[in-house]
């Protein structure tokens, strides 16, 4: 049979129009049929955001164990004492090397040597994202830099790449198994196991998430929960009336290596 | 036939030889019989049905895991409605805390080694 002219057109028009047709049908038979829910408490927000009011927080009497404790108890961060093989999500700097182009040879004297809280920065513009050959590392729409664990494949890029310090990696295995995967009683690293919260595995990258399983359940972050001072406050930035725009709007502010241009998220109020 | 009484022996002697490991095995091996995972529930029904889970729980785990991680959703809709935490450690294994007799006595058996418990926490068994 010969196929003329008009007869192909048709055949291409009719066949193109069902062709989307058919796609649209299955768009919405996925979206109807969706097992997959948010969590009824969960805390949402455009640009998730933090401020440490450094006039309250007092790291000199060691309250900064408080919520570095929380912090990694909370999350099975193992404490290692070979600087070499050190895991942290959050820790102290002093405040010429946090702020290294704010370091005037006069300061405020609270200032000078002052040990600051320091955490990823969760930046606008990650560069460890930009680098991550297999997305383990990603921003997710409210301003959080994830990890995935299960696609890390231990290349450190991202550790190369974050000017902050604010990854580390599995030297070791963070946390002692038997052989059929129990974890064991006695950890070398970990004082506390947080049974509902997975450790890593050794050979993988690990930072603080802003606590994004705990915003899931309707909770703050465990370092803001944690500090007695009220030195820490998390909320959105895109939300006028959210507690951290009024304190950007009343108080001077810093962060770290602005000059990079990698926009981090955590706010110091100085 | 030339030489029956030499060929006719010794083809049964090579074929007694050669299928020696598979007659062994059944008398005498470790691997026969299927595995017996003891099916310990809280609850009364699982997420999916009995047969789905069987085949299909590493998908659906996969899925899982895809949908907290990368996608932010938490609940999950089961077939009769009800909302569930995707959660390895918090639903999967609150319900069966037998990770060694449930878990782990079929994937010995198939020689499948899931690297889950490298970082996740099962529950603590005697």
């Amino acid at each position: 049979m010969a196929v003329d002219r008009r007869k192909f057109f048709t055949i291409a028009g009719l066949s193109t129009l069902v062709g989307l047709m058919g796609k649209e049908v299955l768009t919405v038979a996925a979206q109807s049929e969706s097992k997959y829910l948010a969590a009824e408490k969960v805390l949402t927000a455009h640009r998730w955001a933090m401020t440490v009011d450094l006039t309250k927080c007092k790291q000199g009497d060691g309250c900064e164990k408080e919520c570095i404790q929380a912090c990694h108890d909370t999350h099975n961060v193992p404490a290692i004492e070979n600087l070499k093989h050190e895991v942290k999500w959050i820790w102290t700097e002093p405040y010429e090397k946090a702020f290294p182009s704010q370091e005037n040879e006069f300061n405020k004297e609270e200032l000078i040597h002052k040990e600051v809280l320091v955490f990823c920065n969760h930046c606008d513009n990650p560069p460890c994202v930009r680098v991550c050959p297999t997305q383990a590392t990603w921003k997710q729409e409210d301003g959080i830099v994830m990890m995935d664990w299960h696609r890390c494949i231990g290349c450190r890029y991202c550790i190369a790449a974050c000017p902050y310090g604010s990854r580390s990696f599995n030297w070791v295995e963070p946390a002692a198994r038997s052989e059929d995967g129990q974890i064991l009683p006695d950890q070398p690293f970990l004082k506390k196991v947080n049974s509902a919260f997975p450790t890593r595995t050794r050979g993988v990258v690990e930072k603080c998430t802003f606590c994004d399983a705990r915003l899931a359940k309707g909770l703050q972050p465990a370092c803001v929960e944690a500090c007695k001072q009220g030195a820490l406050a998390f909320g959105d930035l895109d939300d006028p009336n959210s507690e951290i725009r009024a304190l950007l709007k009343d108080r001077f502010s810093i962060r770290r290596k602005p000059g990079l241009g990698t926009q981090p998220q955590i706010y110091y109020l100085v | 036939m030339y030489d029956k009484e030499k060929i006719i022996p010794g083809i049964i002697v090579f074929l007694v030889l050669v299928t020696f490991p598979v007659w062994y095995n059944l008398a005498f091996g470790s691997g026969n019989g299927a595995p017996e995972p003891q099916i310990v529930s809280q609850n009364e029904k699982c997420v999916e049905s009995k047969d789905y889970m069987r085949t299909q729980h590493m998908d659906l785990l996969n899925q899982w895991r895809d949908a907290v991680v990368r996608q932010g959703y938490r609940m999950y809709r089961t077939a009769d409605g009800a909302l569930v935490e995707m959660s390895l450690t918090n639903t999967c294994l609150q319900c069966h805390p037998n990770k060694t007799q449930f878990c782990d006595e079929c994937h010995n058996y198939m020689a499948v080694k899931p690297y889950c418990w490298d970082c996740h926490i099962a529950p603590m068994e005697n």
